[in-house]
């Protein structure tokens, strides 16, 4: 007796949990994979799955088995050449002893790599950083307007008449004139039928009765068939959009004291940044500038990876980022973000020019504004001049970073304040 | 030779032989394929035959063949293994998974195509399913009819204690268990019958029982020191003989197991216990279903029922799963068990059939007789090992070109110690049947002594075969036992001078404790 049973459309993933368990297990040595992956991966991709290494030997399940030395005899097929007593050299690499395939011993393995899903990516890159419900915090954004329909209106332009409202109106403005008249019209309409059906003919009330039916016929046709009165016009209104279109500028100093260590901070800093336009924004811009005593605006690789050597001139970055700004977002139909990553060195001479760059030119035009300052000395002077302008300007806001583990709560901090204070404005 | 065995020359009308299947052409192989089996004599438990897909597949992969199976971060590594391999093309998926159970269970890929698929019912559904019933391992060590029934009291058990006691706990303890599941076996001793209902009816009141067992065990400690004088020496042996079951010493010994981690304990020594005879008949096993799908399709075809398109993409499916490539070709990975239990099978049949003056020699009590009594006794009394040292014969042993290396460790060179000659062929059949022996595979280590009234440290012992050293790792496995015990675990050997020499212990020395030394 046999039964056949179709099972392809039962439950796959019967496996998912085992898998959840493996990775639980090996977070720290997952996350140390990501370490590594996040300098490879750019700031702008989080739709791709991202492979991930583990060394073999952490990965192994122990059993008690058979090493090295002793006396090992192995039956092996397809003797070509051999006779009994020949002797062989010994492989250098050797392959597996005796026939059980012992191939696992961990030494000289290729690491365990697979792959995990952009979605697993993102929790386990920002797992100590408990990413929130980005959606939930709302940004000020700008707003374009839109005209909508809305409803109907008695006065405007010929253009808009709406035909159909219109004759709605006339048939109705038509009805409600003449009901009357009618009403009066059948009713003497009917005597007149009456009176011609008695006998004799009442020849003076028929007469009477005829002239009357004239009159109110005359008073029917005489309603108009359109008035300006029945004209209805298509009514429209401006309603404000969120606009969709945002740019996001990162700007960083790359001068000798900008380490690799403190520019992968800084990235993950750019990263979760642009993960929470991408939940407000359709459209996003990445517009990248390194500066030290000049600036020039650079692709991500160079962004992240060119070395250069020099002072710092931070004023010469806000010039090039304002320039941008004015070229090619105008801040009508852009918001502007900009996220500042230093070490808070700059050429002291130069403070002032900053300040007074953002406070005049850039601040107003933008959305946000934040600098976070990736260091552990002490606070330098640029730090304190911005500190001025943040108490002046509520997006303009500045936090200091020292390790990887401060970047979520500084950027929750950072955008918390912001949402904080759209609900004052309003 | 297929014409002793009755062609039915009514049957003329063809079966199906293209397209995509459907369960209806899968019907018509099925009853042609069971009467064929049936005309044979092969005594199956019913089949339960199940299509799924790829992504099936991998997940029966993951869970080593068991349809239930407890949760685990290993089974997880499994898969993902199984996944990135297949994804990127490194492997294939097998065409079908089959499980020792009462219906037996067949997995069948919804890809193969037709002919696949009648190729691997007449395999699995018939070939394999008749092994499992009647060889006598799978006869002792399984029990096929609760087998299902047992993995989903463990799933469920394993699944409360997580929820009772944390994941991580249950994680840790399973580990354990994982690493000595190769030692929780009595080769020597029949196994108690699986059965869930008795299995969840004595569970607990194993729990209470087990526990105050170790409790007393433990607790004549103190008697033990009073009468210690009187005693003497004898009762300080314990356990009396030596234990090769690691698992079932520690679940009925351990002095600081929680019950629900000696629960634990049996589950994974039972499991254990339920792939033992896999282990040890995998030549065979494989073998005889490759046999008898040869052997039913041949007899469906000589019968006229199948078209020569049929036969041509069987026979290149079959061809490509008995190849066995030679070893120093880039393929070579090992001796291919389905080559060489097809061709033992086969072979056995033909020194039957038609036995050369050296199969006389050899097998005098094999050449001539029936053929089909010869291979099912072959079937049902001998494991791998046994089968190989009994039936290997010198012409095999020449068509597969055998030769044996010895690696002796002292010397600078391999020697090849024997070809397929007249002088060699005894020692090629000896040593190809120890290459299968589990004892031989796997390191021999016992339990010699639990200190109970001292230290409470355990002792193990390993025992080596031809002065092959432990690997590496057995410090790490002994951390497990160590984790089951709770004391000190210590692994010695005797060298030449039969001197104990510890090869391994936990905790390990720290380096003051070396000193001392």
């Amino acid at each position: 007796m046999s039964v056949f049973i179709d099972k392809r459309l039962n439950a796959k993933n019967k496996s998912m949990v085992n898998r959840q368990r493996f990775v639980r297990r090996y977070k720290s040595q997952i996350k140390h994979s990501l370490e590594e992956s996040i300098t490879r991966r750019s700031v702008t991709d989080h739709h791709s799955d991202e492979d991930v290494t583990i060394p073999h030997k952490d990965l192994s399940e122990p059993v008690f088995k058979h090493g090295e030395g002793g006396i090992k005899e192995r039956i092996l097929p397809g003797n070509e050449q051999f006779v009994e007593g020949d002797k062989i050299d010994r492989p250098k690499a050797q392959q597996g002893q005796g026939n059980s395939g012992a191939s696992k011993d961990g030494t000289g393995e290729d690491d365990f790599i697979f792959s995990i899903s952009a979605d697993e990516y993102l929790n386990l890159l920002f797992d100590d950083l408990a990413l929130p419900n980005l959606q939930r915090s709302q940004i000020d954004k700008l707003f374009d307007y839109k005209t909508v329909r809305a409803g109907y209106c008695s006065d405007g332009a010929i253009a808009n008449v709406d035909i159909v409202k219109s004759l709605q109106g006339s048939i109705a403005r038509r009805l409600a004139m003449t009901s009357s008249k009618r009403k009066e019209l059948k009713h003497c309409e009917q005597q007149l039928i009456e009176f011609e059906q008695t006998e004799p003919l009442p020849v003076a009330e028929i007469k009477q009765l005829k002239q009357q039916i004239e009159m109110l016929q005359d008073k029917i046709s005489s309603v108009p068939f359109i008035d300006s009165f029945d004209l209805r016009y298509r009514n429209f209104d401006q309603q404000a959009v969120p606009s969709s279109k945002a740019v996001m500028f990162c700007v960083m100093d790359v001068s000798g004291s900008m380490v690799q260590a403190t520019k992968d901070i800084a990235k993950r800093f750019y990263i979760l940044l642009y993960l929470f336009l991408t939940r407000n924004y359709k459209t996003i811009d990445v517009v990248f500038i390194i500066h030290h005593t000049q600036a020039k605006e650079v692709d991500e690789q160079d962004f992240f990876y060119s070395k250069e050597t020099g002072g710092t001139i931070i004023s010469s970055a806000l010039t090039l980022l304002y320039k941008i700004i004015k070229q090619r977002y105008n801040s009508n139909d852009w918001n502007i973000y900009v996220a500042q990553a230093s070490d808070g060195d700059n050429w002291q001479d130069d403070i002032a020019k900053c300040s007074e760059l953002l406070s005049k030119k850039i601040l107003p035009i933008i959305r946000y504004y934040s600098y976070i300052e990736i260091t552990s000395d002490i606070h330098k002077s640029l730090w304190t001049e911005y500190q001025k302008l943040a108490e002046q300007y509520p997006h303009f806001c500045l936090r200091r970073i020292e390790e990887v583990a401060d970047i979520y709560p500084v950027f929750r901090d950072l955008f918390k304040k912001t949402a904080h204070e759209n609900v004052a404005w309003r | 030779m297929e014409s002793d065995y009755s062609v039915n020359d009514f049957c003329v009308e063809k079966l199906p032989d293209c397209g995509d299947w459907n369960f209806e052409s899968l019907e018509q192989y099925k009853q042609q394929i069971a009467r064929v089996a049936n005309f044979y004599g092969l005594d199956t438990y019913p089949n339960q035959i199940e299509m799924i897909t790829s992504e099936q597949m991998m997940d029966a992969y993951a869970s080593v063949g068991m349809p239930i199976g407890y949760n685990h971060w290993s089974f997880g590594k499994q898969f993902i293994t199984t996944q990135q391999n297949y994804k990127r093309g490194r492997m294939g998926l097998a065409y079908e998974i089959v499980i020792n159970s009462n219906p037996c269970i067949t997995y069948l890929m919804e890809e193969n195509t037709l002919t696949m698929q009648a190729l691997v019912m007449a395999h699995a559904s018939y070939g394999h399913n008749s092994f499992f019933k009647g060889n006598y391992l799978f006869r002792t060590w399984t029990e096929a009819d609760s087998i299902i029934d047992y993995l989903l009291f463990a799933k469920n058990y394993i699944h409360k204690c997580e929820q009772l006691h944390g994941i991580e706990e249950v994680e840790t303890t399973l580990d354990a268990c994982h690493a000595l599941m190769n030692h929780g076996v009595d080769r020597y001793k029949r196994p108690q019958k699986l059965s869930l209902a008795r299995e969840l009816e004595q569970q607990q009141e194993r729990e209470r029982f087990l526990q105050s067992q170790v409790d007393h065990l433990w607790q004549k400690l103190d008697q033990q020191n009073e009468s210690h004088a009187d005693k003497g020496k004898k009762s300080a042996i314990f356990p009396t003989s030596p234990q090769e079951n690691l698992l079932y010493f520690i679940e009925k010994n351990a002095p600081l197991l929680a019950p629900w981690q000696r629960e634990i304990v049996r589950i994974v020594r039972k499991i254990g216990q339920y792939f033992y005879p896999q282990k040890q008949t995998q030549v065979m096993n494989e073998g005889w279903a490759c046999f008898w799908h040869y052997t039913i399709i041949n007899h469906l075809y000589d019968e006229g029922l199948l078209t020569d398109k049929f036969m041509l993409e069987f026979l290149e499916h079959h061809t490509n799963v008995i190849n066995q490539p030679a070893f120093n070709s880039p393929q070579y990975s090992g001796i291919n068990p389905y080559a060489l239990g097809f061709n033992m099978f086969a072979d056995i049949r033909r020194i039957c059939e038609h036995p050369s003056e050296e199969d006389k020699q050899w097998f005098p009590e094999l050449a001539g007789s029936n053929w089909l009594d010869a291979v099912k006794a072959a079937m049902q009394n001998y494991k791998d090992e046994s089968f190989i040292g009994q039936y290997l014969s010198p012409q095999l042993m020449r068509e597969f070109k055998f030769f044996k290396l010895t690696d002796d460790a002292k010397e600078s060179q391999i020697e090849v110690s024997a070809i397929h000659n007249e002088k060699g062929y005894q020692k090629i059949r000896s040593a190809l049947a120890k290459q299968y022996d589990l004892s031989h595979q796997q390191a021999n280590i016992q339990i010699i002594k639990a200190d109970i009234e001292g230290d409470r440290s355990l002792t193990l012992e390993y025992i080596p075969y031809n002065n092959i050293g432990m690997a590496d790792n057995t410090n790490e496995v002994l951390k497990h036992l160590h984790y089951l015990w709770r004391f000190d675990v210590n692994l010695i050997e005797y060298d030449e001078n039969n001197d104990a020499k510890v090869i391994g212990r936990c905790p390990e020395l720290t380096l003051e404790a070396k000193d001392d030394k």
